[in-house]
């Protein structure tokens, strides 16, 4: 079994997101293995870009501290091979398309292979664009993921039909950050993945509250948190572990009832 | 090779979320640039509203001042809201109306961009909404006043560098927000497919008034046809109607701000490598770890880190070449149109009469050579003024 399957094996599994290097790739690598005895099933770790567009305001802010910080994605794999070697905690690294083919598609894939990476989560390139990255993935042992959105459609079949690993199912129109309400749209969406394909569906986009996860968890697999979790890592940096897995355990508890 | 592709240059790389709104606009635009009714519309409105045709006028002062190549001028400067933004936001705005949207949004970097859409928008009577980079609201403040006049609000995005990358950024965030009934009028030929064709074909109306104006004028095809180059529209535009006359140079000016050997420059042909942004493959000036650079240059027009795909190809196929032109040159071309023609153009323009001006003395007499005047420049003065060192009140 590899480690991407045993993600959705032991119930609705709880993925937060941080980015990589804020406030710094120490303080990230222990907010890996923090999240994960949380309760973590997958963390979804971001590289970050210069120019985000499609993050809120929360995560354009982690990229920009990460970045004067000075991280790159080669302290990224480093850490990673570092963490392999005692934590088996399920990897998705969540990056823009231009950092990948600026460092070389292949040259990206392989140290993702090298480091333990199980996954890639592009937002900028969508179903019609896979090309520029699935061979390469394919090659390396990556999963590129597949999103779908509210506004998908009838893409949703064509997209559910090539997806692997799970499909990341963006619960509302806009980009990433915190949501008062979240619309009832991820239902009907996961309802047109699953009629395609029997893959295991995670939402994500808007969801902070314990309560909005146990809700948005019975239409899915699992429940993705990015804004929320940065916004604690930014409120309380170097000391952001312990209020990040108290966070993890919250919202993991919320979804496991 | 996915959609609407230059070479490797191009494609359609954005959030799922904006698929079907490209796919949408796509099959719109398709049907629309052939419908009879649609082209009627847009013509009469470009004669009757525009003031096209644009004028090619004979530059004979500057022509006898540098001893060469006879030049020619084309007067986009004279369009309605004076700039050649207006062509391209007269037929994106006619498309939306038909698609049933009833809000326009647009990202803007000189201004020029933004003034045309809130003009179309008034003219329409939709909603419009316009993001600017918050140092270019201060560098153009005149122009964010006159959106507001046209009944647009102005969004100062005060993320990354504050400039126009940073505008496109916040109008692609916000048509995610709301797609239903918002269209996003982009103001260059960049973005992704169909965004880089649809811009151009409603731009190349500038090379084909040129060639039928030219063989008016002087009963053959230019030399060499120069224009300035951020993400290109006006360069696409002038170009396009002469890609397959080989016997015409095209060449394309680009900010070089402070210098192609300083950090403070916006030389993407010259300086960038092949990357991913903006839904588009293209040359982009980019770090090691393919971080967007932070660019620069005096025209907040070509203050942009990227250019449309389109150039991208041509480039690689040696039909186009990119030459950059510094800040300096670029005020002094400003001064000296000015001065001798009586012509005030925009900063951006500018550029490429600069470096008209430095290649007419060495063509022969017997050539001619077409600047794209792409805009004027009213909107420049008091920053020439602050670069200059004078201080004058508004």
């Amino acid at each position: 079994m590899n480690r991407l399957s045993k993600v959705f094996s032991g119930g609705k599994a709880f993925i937060p997101f941080i980015t990589a290097g804020d406030p710094s790739i120490t303080v990230t690598e222990q907010l890996i293995y923090s999240m994960y005895e949380a309760g973590a099933d997958l963390v979804e770790i971001g590289i970050p870009f210069s120019d985000p567009v499609a993050e809120g305001p929360v995560i354009q802010a982690a990229d920009e501290r990460a970045l004067a910080a000075g991280v790159t994605v080669d302290d990224v794999f480093s850490m990673m091979e570092r963490v392999r070697k005692s934590c088996d905690v399920p990897v998705a690294l969540m990056t823009y398309v231009n950092p990948v083919v600026r460092y070389g598609t292949e040259r990206f894939m392989a140290n993702c292979g090298r480091a333990g990476i199980d996954a890639v989560i592009v937002p900028d390139v969508p179903f019609e664009e896979r090309d520029e990255l699935l061979p390469y993935c394919r090659k390396h042992g990556i999963t590129l993921i597949s999103m779908v959105t509210p506004a998908s459609g009838e893409r949703i079949r064509m997209i559910a039909a090539e997806a692997e690993g799970f499909v990341y199912c963006v619960s509302s129109p806009g980009v990433t950050g915190i949501r008062e309400k979240i619309g009832h749209e991820a239902g009907g969406m996961i309802k047109a993945v699953k009629d395609v394909k029997d893959i295991p569906c995670a939402i994500g986009f808007g969801i902070s509250t314990p309560e909005q996860a146990a809700e948005l968890s019975c239409y899915g697999d699992g429940i993705i948190v990015g804004s929320a979790v940065v916004k604690i890592v930014e409120e309380y940096g170097e000391d952001c572990v312990g209020h990040v897995a108290e966070y993890v355990r919250r919202m993991k508890a919320a979804i496991s009832v | 090779m996915s959609k609407g592709r230059f070479g490797i240059h191009g494609g359609q790389y954005v959030p799922e979320i904006l698929m079907n709104a490209l796919i949408e606009l796509e099959q719109a635009y398709e049907r629309y640039k052939s419908d009879p009714d649609f082209t009627a519309e847009l013509d009469y409105l470009l004669r009757n509203y525009a003031g096209r045709p644009s004028m090619l006028y004979y530059a004979e002062k500057m022509t006898k001042d540098l001893g060469g190549a006879k030049i020619y001028l084309k007067r986009e400067d004279l369009n309605h809201t004076g700039s050649h933004k207006i062509n391209n936001v007269l037929g994106q705005a006619l498309l939306a109306k038909r698609m049933g949207k009833t809000r326009l949004i647009a990202e803007t970097g000189a201004g020029q961009h933004g003034v045309a859409t809130a003009t179309a928008a008034a003219l329409m009577g939709m909603e419009c909404e316009i993001y600017m980079g918050k140092e270019d609201t201060e560098r153009q403040a005149l122009n964010v006043y006159r959106m507001e006049l046209l009944g647009a609000k102005v969004h100062a995005v005060t993320e990354g560098t504050q400039t126009l990358k940073d505008a496109v950024n916040e109008a692609m965030r916000e048509w995610t927000r709301r797609i239903g009934d918002t269209h996003y009028v982009l103001g260059s030929a960049v973005g992704p497919h169909p965004f880089p064709v649809i811009v151009r074909d409603f731009q190349k109306i500038i090379g084909q008034e040129v060639k039928r104006q030219l063989a008016e004028k002087e009963g053959r095809l230019p030399d060499a046809v120069m224009a300035c180059v951020g993400g290109g529209s006006n360069a696409i535009g002038i170009f396009h109607d002469f890609i397959d006359d080989e016997g015409v140079r095209l060449i394309g000016c680009e900010a070089a701000g402070h210098g192609i050997d300083t950090d403070k420059t916006a030389a993407t042909m010259t300086l960038g490598s092949v990357g991913i942004f903006h839904g588009m493959k293209s040359y982009f000036c980019q770090d090691e770890y393919g971080q967007i650079a932070p660019v620069y240059s005096i025209s907040a027009g070509l203050d942009y880190p990227g250019v449309g795909p389109e150039h991208s190809g041509l480039r690689d196929r040696g039909r186009a070449e990119y030459v950059p032109v510094t800040d300096d040159e670029a005020v002094e071309a400003f001064e000296y149109l000015s001065r001798t023609e009586g012509i005030i153009p925009a900063i951006e323009s500018a550029h490429a009469v600069a470096y008209a001006m430095k290649s007419a003395p060495e063509m022969g007499k017997d050539k001619i050579l077409v600047i794209c005047l792409s805009g004027r420049g009213d909107k420049d003065v008091a920053s020439i003024a602050r670069y200059r060192g004078v201080q004058i009140c508004e």
